[in-house]
């Protein structure tokens, strides 16, 4: 890891970052999670109308080792949410996600004991979209935001890799994050 | 019951042209090559947006009356008839140099709470809440979204440069709805003369 200091600050893995910060940007591979009618206006954004290809993002990958960016769209249950969670811990880093609607975003008007009041209690969300359920427009509008985080680099997640439990909670600190902010492309330990 | 036998037999071509698949397939992509010289129906979001109603239900505003004062009397009828219970009033005595007996101190909407259902603005009596067409909300943190007084006159004041016309528009729907067919004659004069249930 001599070397990983080294060039640490040199201008190429900068240069580099950035270039890789551009693919990822435009290359947005959503993991749906859709349980409720959320889903059906993802959907129409993905349909021919709104096209969602314009910005990359179409390929739908219901596998979450494929995915960078997770959709949760819809009410989330006491039940559902470890399922949720463990789906977020098994997409590969970095990652993003969307809490698209009232009910994912904070509970909507379904304050009930059943119901997670908020999907940011137990994953990091990057951008929360109101609406009931929100208009394509709104979930264009969730990505383009996310898309500006990926280019202000100094926000983008990157995990430590040291303490990094799988099934753990190591992701979620008090602001939603934790990790150093390390680029991987210097870690060199994938 | 005895067992009957269908015999099912594999859907053929009318000529052997079709049967062999290599016409068929070139058919389907001249119509597939046919649709890029069509009119596209994509909205290009960001660039082009859609018009939407003048009763959309979008982003909430506090409405000011002709002299630029808040209308709102801190009745609470709103934060009552709020399904999801988003809206927080604290309302305090006088207002309009004591013309009035209420006025809110603070007026808070969580707008990620909110469904947009428009009960709130049914309820008030001094249509001083109304809805925008704002709809493309997005945003990083959820303390985005708890759009106090000063930022729901602000909307107002914003949502009025563009519509000046604003409540004269949406009555107009209203009252198209009602003239056309999807509302019964007897809608109408319930409605008119306030004879409903």
């Amino acid at each position: 890891m001599d070397l990983t200091k080294e060039i640490k600050d040199s201008v190429l893995t900068t240069t580099l970052d950035a270039l890789w910060n551009w693919g990822r940007k435009n290359s947005l591979w959503p993991m749906p999670f859709g349980t409720a009618c959320c889903a059906i206006e993802m959907m129409a954004t993905l349909g021919p109308r709104y096209d969602l290809a314009r910005f990359g993002a179409e390929a739908i990958r219901f596998s979450p080792r494929q995915s960078d960016m997770m959709i949760v769209s819809g009410r989330v249950s006491i039940k559902m949410m470890p399922v949720l969670k463990r789906i977020y811990d098994q997409m590969p880093d970095p990652k993003w996600v969307i809490s698209m609607g009232a009910c994912a975003s904070t509970g909507g008007f379904f304050n009930t004991y059943t119901l997670i009041q908020g999907v940011d209690q137990f994953i990091p969300v990057d951008v929360y979209i109101p609406g009931c359920p929100p208009r394509p427009e709104g979930l264009i509008e969730g990505l383009m935001k996310i898309q500006k985080l990926i280019e202000n680099k100094e926000k983008v997640y990157h995990p430590n890799v040291e303490d990094d439990g799988m099934y753990g909670d190591s992701h979620v600190g008090i602001d939603g994050r934790k990790g150093d902010f390390v680029p991987e492309v210097v870690t060199g330990k994938y | 019951m005895s067992i009957t036998v269908k015999n099912v037999s594999l859907p053929r071509g009318k000529s052997w042209i079709d049967n062999t698949y290599v016409i068929p397939v070139f058919k389907g992509l001249m119509l597939t090559f046919r649709h890029l010289f069509k009119r596209k129906d994509v909205l290009r979001y960001p660039e082009e947006k859609k018009v939407l109603p003048p009763n959309y239900r979008g982003l909430h505003m506090l409405t000011r009356d002709d002299q630029g004062r808040e209308k709102c009397v801190a009745c609470e009828m709103c934060s009552t008839a709020c399904p999801a219970d988003c809206i927080r009033i604290v309302a305090g005595d006088g207002g309009w140099e004591d013309s009035r007996e209420k006025h809110p101190v603070e007026f808070e909407i969580d707008e990620l709470r909110c469904i947009f259902c428009g009960m709130c603005v049914e309820a008030c009596p001094e249509d001083a809440i109304d809805m925008t067409d704002m709809h493309n909300l997005a945003d990083y943190t959820r303390e985005d979204f708890i759009y106090n007084k000063e930022r729901l006159l602000g909307v107002y004041d914003e949502y009025i440069k563009r519509h000046p016309d604003h409540a004269k528009r949406r009555d107009g729907v209203f009252k198209k709805m009602m003239n056309s067919s999807y509302f019964t004659v007897s809608d109408v004069e319930k409605a008119k003369h306030g004879t409903g249930h």
